[in-house]
């Protein structure tokens, strides 16, 4: 997929001024976080869990090599196939050649964050094979022609008004004056219209939630059962994951299953886990004949044993863009890639470069809520300074910022200075803004003022504050 | 694709710092893969088997499957006709060719139409048998097999699903034990089902609508005594 994150400024401005999209997102706002809370609430034993999941994830990843081996082993002995593909062209190639093998036409697709990052629908149509997107919101945002804005609701950024106009223009067939302005009715449309696509594709191709060594199965979650009928239908199942989705067994499966659903939609369990195992067997009544794993690193194994390892850890539920106040106010496109929100900020630098995707990791504010909801605790701010490091030690962030650390680092290195230097400013800021009480301008300050006034400070420092008050305490009895 | 394998291979090796022949490496992988560890078990499920077929029934009902408790299994074809009567559905079902279906007497229902194989495109109702069930979110479990097309489960609108009280366990983790001790070091079923509740999307607005791809109709019939209860306790 194109990357357009080095432009993050102004997709961020322009998605703040879109009042559909903020709309659209208010739904996030509230009903992800609250859900997720439920569900959380419910469970005792949540905490312990999201610990077990982050150190079977470390455990793996310490090992990763000996499991995709055993894996692999695995998926030959079931009659399946592993195509390891080390980057997005090459998984490109892969999937096009089974396609062509297959005499596809047409393919019908689950949901995979992975196909949108090696841009797989893109290169399919320009083959002459076309890709129908069989999730819902996947499958709205392809009649448009846009890319997801959230990895598990693709779809969040459109309103039901939208999606009632686009089906009334690409479904032709059915008759105009249909009633549609109900969800459930769009719903019903989706699904009339997509069984028929179900039944005629050659092939089909879904990601996977997990691939597990133990017995070379790809587990897919689910709610809709687009996902099954992708995979046991056509003729060929072609499953796309990335190497960090492996497990050891089914049972550290079972722990991070149990953290996923309740992390991601609020639900206990979502409505279908599934595991694909090889081909049909001989005896099967029906399934695919042919199961292909294209496995893609694309940058990966890059990151291991680096400070960035521990985002080969998430399991993509999206709970971290759900809680981030950054998220709420500009949705996914902003991010400019395949991942949004704080993961994307982490992640989409290590996969694609600091330097196209630098911004991101600083459109946060550090609040934290990203670290404390993720399921297998990534540090998610931790990373986002090792980036903003990384940024600066190249010298990649504007000069304005640069100039700016440089005076500052000169005043904290001489404690005495700075703290002089700030208990004068507060004094003059002070004794200006006594009247209002606030500033509409100040030099240096047009990034904040531009937006918000920036509020008169009452005289005195933090700190000088601060020693006075442990002075109070001490003084005490 | 080899030297995409070597090459992915070499590259993670190289990151982690070590040689592909690392004894303890290798070790701590078979052990884990021969042992499959256990995680934590909630504590919800860890109950006696009354009470785990009770909160099989509490927590798949909350999912908006629906749940009928029969005495027998001579009472299920019976159960379908009733549940099909007041749904007011076609009285014809697609069912899977499994032995323990084919046992009930379905002659007593004589206008009900049973066809068997996988699920077709027309077909409005499917009915099959669960391999086992959990308590701890009302999940069932299903699994292909020569007596079990996988399209049965998803094709249909509405899905009848056979389930023995026996077959309910607490959590997860019996339903492995269970795959393992019957298939010993054979594979995996081509498809592994967990089933909760009926098909859903909330992809509009974040708005539940129940029947999206799948089934919009999920209903168990939960046979109480049946041949096999006490086994595998």
């Amino acid at each position: 997929m194109q990357s357009s994150a080095s432009d993050f400024k102004n997709n961020a401005r322009r998605a703040v001024d879109d009042p559909q999209l903020r709309k659209a997102l208010d739904h996030v706002k509230t009903g992800f976080i609250d859900k997720r809370a439920k569900a959380v609430a419910k469970l005792p034993e949540f905490e312990a869990l999201r610990d077990q999941s982050r150190d079977i994830k470390d455990h793996t990843l310490a090992h990763l090599d000996l499991y995709l081996e055993h894996y692999e082993q695995k998926v030959l002995e079931a009659g399946g196939q592993v195509h390891w593909c080390a980057t997005a062209e090459d998984a490109r190639a892969t999937i096009l050649e089974i396609c062509r093998q297959a005499g596809a036409t047409s393919v019908t697709k689950g949901k995979t964050m992975i196909g949108e990052e090696i841009g797989i629908n893109a290169h399919l149509e320009a083959n002459g094979i076309t890709p129908v997107e069989t999730d819902l919101g996947e499958y709205i945002i392809q009649l448009r022609g846009e890319t997801p804005s959230h990895i598990i609701a693709p779809a969040v950024h459109v309103t039901k008004d939208l999606v009632e106009a686009d089906f009334r223009a690409h479904h032709k067939h059915l008759p105009a004056d249909r009633p549609l302005s109900e969800p459930r009715q769009l719903l019903g449309e989706a699904r009339q219209v997509l069984r028929q696509k179900f039944l005629e594709a050659e092939v089909g191709i879904t990601g996977a939630n997990f691939l597990v060594a133990e017995t070379g199965s790809s587990i897919i979650v689910t709610n809709e059962g687009n996902g099954d009928l992708t995979q046991i239908l056509p003729k060929v199942h072609i499953v796309i994951a990335s190497l960090e989705k492996i497990v050891p067994s089914l049972e550290d499966a079972t722990t991070i299953l149990r953290v996923l659903a309740r992390s991601a939609t609020g639900q206990e369990f979502s409505t279908y886990t599934t595991l694909s195992t090889g081909p049909k067997r001989p005896e099967d009544l029906d399934g695919p004949e042919e199961y292909h794993v294209v496995l893609l690193d694309n940058g990966r194994s890059r990151m291991l044993g680096t400070e960035f390892q521990d985002v080969l850890r998430c399991i993509r539920c999206g709970a971290c863009m759900n809680h981030c106040p950054v998220y709420h106010a500009i949705g996914g496109h902003a991010y400019g890639w395949v991942y949004p929100g704080p993961i994307g900020a982490v992640l989409t630098p290590g996969l694609i470069g600091v330097e196209e995707a630098g911004h991101l990791p600083n459109a946060s504010t550090f609040c934290g809520r990203c670290e404390a909801v993720c399921p297998v605790k990534i540090p998610l701010p931790k990373m986002m300074r090792h980036w903003r490091e990384r940024e600066f030690e190249r010298h990649l962030s504007p000069l304005a910022v640069r100039g700016g650390l440089k005076i500052w680092t000169f005043f904290v290195r001489r404690p005495a200075l700075y703290h002089f230097a700030a208990g004068l400013k507060m004094r003059a800021l002070a004794a200006l803004g006594r009247r209002k009480g606030r500033f509409k301008r100040l030099p240096f300050a047009s990034g904040w003022t531009a937006y918000r006034d920036f509020p008169a400070p009452q005289g005195r420092t933090f700190q000088q504050l601060w020693a006075k008050q442990l002075r109070a305490k001490r003084g005490r009895p | 694709m080899s030297a995409g394998r070597e090459a992915i291979l070499g590259a993670i090796r190289r990151s982690l710092k070590r040689g592909p022949d690392d004894r303890t490496a290798k070790a701590a992988v078979a052990q884990r893969l021969s042992g499959h560890p256990r995680g934590l078990v909630p504590a919800r499920s860890q109950i006696p088997p009354d009470a785990q077929v009770d909160l099989f029934v509490a927590q798949a009902t909350e999912q908006s499957a629906t749940v009928h408790r029969v005495a027998d299994r001579e009472s299920v074809p019976a159960a379908v006709v009733a549940y099909l009567k007041a749904e007011n559905l076609p009285a014809a079902v697609r069912m899977a060719p499994d032995p323990a279906l084919e046992a009930l007497p379905w002659d007593g229902q004589a206008l009900l139409e049973v066809a068997r194989g996988p699920a077709v495109e027309s077909d409005q109702v499917s009915v099959t048998a669960a391999h086992s069930a959990v308590a701890e979110t009302g999940t069932l479990v299903l699994h292909s097999a020569a007596t079990a097309p996988t399209t049965l489960n998803f094709l249909p609108e509405t899905h009848i699903v056979v389930l023995e009280a026996a077959a309910v366990v607490g959590a997860y983790e019996d339903v492995w034990d269970r795959l393992r001790a019957a298939r010993g070091a054979a594979l995996l079923p081509r498809t592994v089902n967990f089933i909760t509740g009926p098909s859903r999307s909330a992809d509009i607005e974040q708005t539940l609508q129940l029947g999206a791809h799948g089934p919009r109709r999920l209903h168990i019939i939960l046979v109480d005594h049946g041949e096999t209860s006490h086994q595998g306790r």
